[in-house]
């Protein structure tokens, strides 16, 4: 029950579900009685999904003459289909075959492209924000203080070992 | 349309084969790397620092220096 409840959030939040759930959203765009009435949800939906080989029900639930005969015909040994009868059984069946539900989009340039431009318009809100919020720079961080302030740090021998220290050379006042 | 059918069986088996001893060789190796590449160093540096140490010579220096509070520097 977890599974079947799990698979339906799971095509809830995919979006490629089929059937009346693209026939409600023409509905509510505001496009008038061109729809057919919202979805069903209580009812079992069809989905186009990877990891769910076979979806709650029947692409196409309503058949025509033709295509019931052909289900009539489906109900025998299937060595007398031919192929064209096979595959459209399998288009009465499912919308979209593994292959083109796997086809790659160019939503990926969109995405990234999303990402650039608000990445930028981010800089230009730091900009700002580095011009008319921040207060002024403490002065720790000018270059004489940080200078005097390393000079105190090799006097104490911090990290004379592997650190700082162990870089200085005392006797001769300078870097090794 | 009537393709071999595909292996069926042991595909975890056949996976473990090969990347568990991969793993176990990755980890060992980076812990050699580490136990050679920093360890040793650093207790080699440890060990060439302390040898000539002089501790009250260091002292000097650092209380001529100035940093100490409750001594200060000889001149003073």
């Amino acid at each position: 029950m977890l599974r079947t409840m799990a698979r339906r959030l799971g095509s809830l939040s995919s979006r490629r579900i089929m059937g009346p759930v693209t026939c409600s959203r023409a509905a509510l765009s505001s496009h008038g009685q061109e729809a057919s009435p919202p979805a069903d949800m209580s009812l079992p939906m069809y989905c186009d999904r990877v990891d769910t080989p076979l979806p709650d029900r029947p692409y196409r639930e309503t058949l025509g003459e033709h295509e019931k005969s052909l289900k009539r015909k489906e109900k025998g040994p299937w060595t007398e289909l031919s192929k064209e009868e096979k595959i459209a059984l399998y288009r009465l069946m499912f919308r979209k075959t593994y292959a083109e539900m796997n086809t790659s989009s160019n939503e990926w340039k969109t995405v990234l492209g999303g990402i650039f431009f608000f990445v930028g318009f981010t800089g230009l809100v730091v900009f700002w924000q580095r011009r008319f919020v921040f207060p002024p720079r403490p002065r720790t961080f000018e270059d004489e203080w940080q200078a005097k302030q390393v000079k105190r740090m090799l006097d104490m021998r911090i990290n004379p070992i592997e650190g700082v220290s162990s870089k200085w050379d005392y006797e001769k006042n300078r870097w090794k | 349309m009537s393709l071999p059918k595909p292996v069926m069986r042991g595909l975890l088996g056949k996976r473990l084969r090969l990347h568990l001893p991969l793993a176990f060789a990755f980890a060992l190796t980076c812990a050699a790397a580490v136990k050679f590449g920093v360890t040793e160093p650093r207790k080699r540096a440890y060990a060439e620092f302390y040898k000539n140490y002089d501790a009250t010579k260091e002292f000097n220096n650092m209380r001529e220096a100035g940093v100490f509070e409750s001594v200060r520097p000889s001149g003073e």
